[in-house]
């Protein structure tokens, strides 16, 4: 039981996929104008992942993995490669079936999160959150922690980096780094603040 | 014509960088920045996928239906990344070890998806590859002097040679840890971003509230 709530501080904060491996950033500096929009995606975020990492766990051990076919007997098959695809192809469909029961059920927080549900699906910190699943070779339950933690930690980074930028409007910034640059330099030293958690391990 | 191909091949490379002024690709460039020679490969594989993605997308672009594009899209480069990502274990397996989930990534890299879509699918072949290797040439350039940059202070090597001899070692250089950790990434990009655009000032966005000239209010 420890070893999942380190593993979910660590996700949230140290390994923060927005931060310090930089996934899911086209989005991060795109939608991150204003502190309700970047909640709407960082919900959307920590929702698609916390399905799919568990659900890219289950397709990799049970049918892509090496020698993962065993019950089907056909222990000596290696599919691993095709895990690229895999991935991508469910995360596509979970976005999709996600929003569809979403619009059906919980119509509310389907407009929170409006257009942004389909943006996910080409979101790498989707699909980074899956591989790194698979690179450092989580069980189910660590799985389902992992894709909470770390879609929470996204959501987390988004939120405050917008809130940063809302009050960066009426800030006098030199010609050259107004908008794009500046944004750069603000997450670069958000970063650097997340990297303060380090001495928590 | 032939100065026209020059163009397309041109441009991307300052006036319309993917990475400084589409904010296109971002996350894997500064991902793998830590050092000039896992840059240089990355380079390379995006250069590729980006050229024959962009290449194969051209020629079937009258046979893809408007309503399954994108996944055709994904599905062309999907499969040009399991590819490489293949060759590169068979024959570069370290560094394929240290690229670590980035070149699996770049399936969802906007650059390559972003090309396909907004070029490839209008033009035709040859401008479209012409079009693909611009960006990914100025991809390249932007994530080889951020690579150079991070190993040369980090590090006080190029390409794993060392150039500064550090002070661990009895000479007088300290290395600088921060350029090893990713908030240096953040930092260059933006100073380089700041510096196309000072020789650039077309690229620079208007603030949406500018200060007041205090000078005229006070006479």
């Amino acid at each position: 039981m420890n070893g999942m709530f380190e593993l979910l501080l660590r996700s949230v904060f140290l390994d923060n996929l927005a931060l310090s491996f930089f996934l899911g950033m086209c989005t991060f500096l795109a939608v991150s104008k204003r502190v309700d929009t970047a909640f709407g995606v960082g919900l959307a975020m920590m929702f698609v992942q916390t399905v799919t990492v568990p659900v890219n766990n289950l397709i990799y051990t049970y049918l892509l993995a090496p020698g993962a076919l065993a019950w089907a007997g056909l222990g000596d098959i290696d599919l691993s490669f095709l895990r690229l695809i895999a991935f991508i192809g469910v995360i596509a469909a979970m976005v999709q079936v996600l929003e569809m029961t979403l619009e059906f059920h919980v119509p509310r927080l389907h407009r929170a999160m409006g257009i942004f549900l389909p943006l996910i699906t080409v979101n790498c910190a989707i699909l980074g959150g899956s591989l790194f699943m698979v690179e450092r070779s989580y069980g189910f339950g660590e799985s389902v922690v992992f894709g909470f933690g770390s879609g929470l930690g996204w959501a987390l980074a988004i939120v405050i980096f917008a809130a940063l930028r809302e009050r960066l409007k009426y800030a006098d910034i030199p010609e050259g780094l107004q908008g794009l640059g500046i944004n750069f330099i603000i997450a670069g030293i958000m970063s650097l603040g997340f990297m303060a958690f380090a001495g928590m391990g | 014509m032939q100065d026209n191909n020059w163009r397309i091949l041109t441009r991307p490379l300052i006036d319309d960088n993917p990475l400084t002024l589409q904010i296109l690709g971002i996350c894997s460039a500064l991902a793998v920045t830590t050092s000039l020679d896992t840059a240089l490969l990355m380079s390379l594989v995006v250069v590729c996928v980006l050229a024959v993605g962009s290449a194969v997308v051209s020629l079937m672009r009258r046979q893809i239906p408007r309503s399954v594009r994108i996944i055709v899209q994904i599905t062309v480069i999907a499969t040009l990344v399991i590819v490489v990502d293949q060759l590169l274990q068979a024959y570069a397996f370290e560094l394929s070890k240290r690229l670590s989930v980035f070149v699996g990534l770049i399936i969802t890299n906007c650059i390559v998806l972003g090309r396909a879509e907004g070029y490839a699918m209008h033009n035709g072949v040859v401008a479209s590859t012409l079009d693909g290797i611009g960006n990914g040439l100025g991809y390249s350039l932007i994530l080889i002097m951020v690579g150079a940059i991070r190993e040369f202070f980090g590090k006080g090597s190029l390409l794993n040679l060392q150039i500064l001899v550090p002070t661990s070692q009895g000479g007088s250089f300290e290395p600088l840890q921060l350029m090893l950790l990713p908030p240096s990434a953040f930092f260059i990009i933006g100073g380089i971003i700041w510096l196309i655009r000072r020789r650039r000032p077309r690229q620079v966005e208007k603030p949406e509230f500018s200060l007041r000239d205090e000078r005229r209010i006070s006479k």
